[in-house]
């Protein structure tokens, strides 16, 4: 399947400063790939430097596009994604994924993460499918609960 | 707002919660006008949590702004005409 240039999935990071947010941005550029995606990644120059660092050949992350940009595009209607995921750390974070929700219409996933996890998960109050965990370094249950989330689980049946 | 560099900004306060930007604007400022997240002022989406407080005083716009790893400032911007379109366009009520 080859996704619409404007709702094909995207993702928007965060600031970078918590490891499992790099870790979990690769995964899912590889699991949206596996289904035949390509999802775009959003972030800040920082953030995205770190991808292109991580991935020179472009294995996982085929599009990127700065933060600020992808915010204007959103408002514009020039990207409709039919399901964008929203990483939160932070009030900032919070700020952005509340914001994306007033932007846009399709699925959206907000996964809120980092060692005040629950109590930004708390003043998350907006419409969309959440998953919080007080995860810093170990991307492990994140992981899991976001296979959950989007279906990329493995059957065990 | 990529641009914000050209605004002729005056940093009020920086490194604040949304929470405390609204009661900082709402303390501060003679007139208060609220919007929703995406709100276009300067020609750039407002980023935040609604009711997001903007505060006028004549031709002065007291706004936030929001970087992913510095967290929420609240700017000083003079401009009549976006002081004038926020007094049209925003909320006097949350």
């Amino acid at each position: 399947m080859h996704d619409n240039e404007n709702s094909g999935p995207l993702l928007i990071l965060g600031c970078p400063e918590v490891p499992v947010q790099q870790a979990l941005a690769l995964y899912s550029a590889h699991r949206f790939g596996e289904h035949g995606r390509e999802l775009r990644i959003a972030g800040n120059t920082a953030v995205l430097q770190l991808l292109r660092v991580s991935d020179p050949g472009k294995v996982y992350v085929k599009k990127m596009m700065d933060l600020d940009r992808c915010i204007e595009d959103l408002s514009t209607k020039k990207l409709e994604p039919e399901v964008c995921i929203v990483f939160a750390h932070s009030d900032a974070g919070i700020s952005y994924a509340t914001t994306i929700r007033y932007l846009t219409e399709g699925r959206l996933i907000a996964v809120v993460f980092g060692r005040e996890a629950e109590a930004l998960g708390a003043q998350l109050d907006i419409p969309c499918e959440k998953i919080v965990e007080k995860a810093v370094h170990n991307p492990g249950q994140l992981r899991k609960k976001l296979d959950e989330v989007m279906g990329w689980a493995v059957s065990k049946t | 707002m990529g641009c914000v560099e050209d605004l002729g900004y005056e940093v009020l306060k920086s490194g604040v919660s949304f929470a405390e930007c609204r009661a900082f604007i709402e303390e501060h400022c003679s007139e208060v006008f609220y919007v929703n997240p995406g709100f276009k002022i300067f020609d750039k989406c407002l980023i935040g949590v609604p009711p997001i407080a903007i505060g006028l005083d004549g031709p002065v716009v007291i706004l936030p702004y929001t970087k992913p790893c510095y967290g929420t400032f609240i700017l000083k911007v003079q401009s009549a005409e976006e002081a004038d379109m926020i007094r049209k366009k925003g909320r006097k009520k949350p």
